[in-house]
């Protein structure tokens, strides 16, 4: 591990919100402390995200909301997605994160990368100002892994979260192989980033049960069964930087498309074009796996390896209903980035993040639900046949003679129908304040 | 100086200069070229930490706060004694002036009508933010609503 020496000072956080859009609702109505919440996805299908409190109630990732609402009368508190409100916490949650370090990569919309080589302080009071800062500023409890890779950062993370002894910071940087391999022995395979629940059963048959059984493996026996992405993988476990800071794996249930430009660009005319090319390709992957969104988070930054003014700016726009419509998509990309551009610097890198995955399907079967349509006619085949003559009127009469009663494009009728349960925007729109009572 | 210029990998802290160049024929509103004051840069010492709510009801009239104002806070302030704070007791949101000293802490209202809260030990009293500023509305016709 000689050669290791130079690196071993190099510190990564990964740095996430725990149940993040629920925290949210939680940090604008202090009265859901304690209690156990959920979020439901658009059109109030299923939960997407659960507190602790939840969690404890046998509440599972995805459960769709007619099965759990019986747990209503046992405190459940249920709430519709509120992506306005998500959006502007994350946007203050990064900001207050990218305080910490000049090197920051928002990840997603509930996580950042930080390069903490070279900041002053231990991992863990570095960790635990950041938790405290976020929680105090935002309201968002967080947690913190530290490793000298972004994977190690984001195993490191996984332990964070899962021992309470460790109080949402775990550091992993510094340690010598043999304590690195202790603290990774127990964390199963499948929380390895990259690997996943697709390629762990086929690795637990090779007998690679924990993280540490994959840095112990045969490098080639991973490149050539697997793929060399993997075998990286376990060389960064080992503590070695393979990943390049641009490059992380995509985040799950997500579509993400973003790139490196080939030379900085500075005006918001080009970074337009740019990311009207990606949100196009993430559309069509979108429509590929026959499924649709409800938000879209755009994000652009300048480049870490060149001395010019750093800036990295992010939005999240809600899209009312689900779409899987480019046009639709496009212009929330254009009013997003209108929101956070900033003249002045060179932007190297810019991408598009569709939230809120959800089959077309399912998605459209809410929407026939949420207009209180009999259950009936929300299985499949029916809705199938009411899908194919919509299709087929509005082939023969033109486009959108016969709609959905929910993409009408009158907002307010349209949410209230199917979001009933949500919050109001309290950070993002003047008539929606938190009225302070007492 | 309109275009941003590197200094440091690492966060340091710097200083505005400004400084003009002359060419040609000054033109004698160039002294006194300023940027328009801008409110947000007033008011929100760090926007990441900044929120915006509204008042109800008379239990800090005293203190200029009233129905239907909307306050500013600043949750990365660090509260003191005699500062109004946005708190929360049982779960509800509560503006009011704090009150510290001689190891006693309480919330006081600024009008005769609401008692004093005593926070007694073993109960939690949780300070969401410091009120920064209040915003009341004079006219109908300037906007908003």
């Amino acid at each position: 591990m000689g050669h290791q020496a130079g690196q071993s000072s190099r510190r990564i956080a990964l740095i996430d919100g725990n149940s993040f859009y629920a925290s949210c609702e939680r940090a604008l109505r202090p009265a859901l402390n304690g209690k156990p919440v959920i979020v439901l996805s658009n059109n109030d299908g299923c939960a997407i995200a659960r507190t602790a409190e939840a969690k404890a109630l046998g509440i599972r990732m995805g459960d769709p909301w007619f099965k759990i609402r019986r747990l209503e009368s046992e405190g459940l508190v249920a709430l519709s997605a509120n992506f306005a409100l998500y959006g502007d916490l994350s946007e203050r949650m990064m900001q207050v994160i990218g305080q910490f370090a000049p090197r920051q990569e928002i990840y997603s919309i509930d996580e950042s990368l930080l390069d903490l080589t070279g900041v002053p302080g231990t991992g863990r009071e570095i960790g635990t100002a950041i938790h405290r800062r976020v929680l105090q500023w935002v309201g968002i409890p967080t947690c913190v892994g530290i490793g000298p890779t972004k994977t190690l950062a984001k195993l490191a993370n996984h332990l964070a979260k899962s021992l309470p002894r460790l109080e949402g910071v775990c550091d992993l940087s510094g340690l010598s192989h043999e304590r690195l391999m202790r603290a990774i022995r127990h964390v199963p395979v499948s929380e390895v980033w990259g690997v996943g629940r697709r390629l762990a059963p086929r690795l637990q048959e090779l007998g690679i049960q924990t993280a540490a059984d994959l840095v112990c493996a045969d490098a080639r026996v991973l490149r050539d069964t697997f793929s060399i992405v993997l075998a990286k993988t376990a060389r960064e476990l080992a503590g070695e930087s393979c990943i390049e800071w641009e490059d992380s794996p995509a985040p799950k249930k997500q579509i993400m498309c973003s790139r490196s430009f080939g030379s900085p660009v500075g005006d918001i005319g080009a970074l337009i074009e740019a990311l009207s090319v990606y949100t196009g390709r993430a559309a069509e992957k979108l429509r590929a796996q026959a499924s649709m969104t409800t938000a879209i988070h755009v994000f652009a930054r300048t480049s870490f390896f060149r001395q010019t003014p750093q800036y990295s700016g992010s939005a999240v726009m809600p899209l009312g209903q689900p779409t899987d419509d480019t046009r639709v998509l496009l212009a929330a990309t254009r009013q997003a980035l209108r929101k956070f551009f900033r003249p002045g610097f060179a932007y190297a890198k810019a991408g598009v993040c569709l939230l809120d995955v959800r089959p077309r399907q399912a998605a459209q079967a809410q929407q026939l639900l949420a207009f209180e349509v009999q259950d009936s006619a929300a299985e499949s085949p029916q809705m199938n046949k009411a899908m194919g003559v919509l299709d087929q009127l509005n082939t023969r009469y033109g486009r959108d003679t016969v709609k959905l009663a929910s993409s009408v494009h009158d907002e307010t009728a349209a949410w209230q129908m199917r979001q009933e349960r949500m919050s109001p925007s309290y950070t993002t729109r003047w008539e929606d304040l938190v009225e302070v009572w007492r | 100086m309109a275009k941003p210029q590197p200094i440091a990998q690492m966060p340091v802290e710097c200083w505005h200069v400004e400084a003009a160049a002359q060419c040609g024929f000054p033109s004698p509103a160039d002294d006194h070229t300023q940027r328009r004051i801008d409110l947000n840069e007033i008011l929100l010492h760090q926007p990441a930490a900044t929120y915006y709510m509204r008042v109800r009801g008379t239990s800090m009239r005293d203190a200029g706060i009233e129905d239907g104002d909307c306050i500013i806070i600043d949750r990365s302030l660090e509260a003191r004694h005699g500062d109004v704070i946005l708190a929360v007791i049982d779960g509800e949101f509560t503006v009011k002036t704090l009150f510290k000293r001689n190891g006693k802490v309480s919330l006081k209202a600024a009008n005769p009508l609401f008692p004093e809260i005593t926070i007694r030990e073993g109960q939690e009293l949780s300070v969401w933010g410091v009120v920064t500023w209040v915003i009341k509305q004079a006219s109908r016709r300037g906007g908003l609503r």
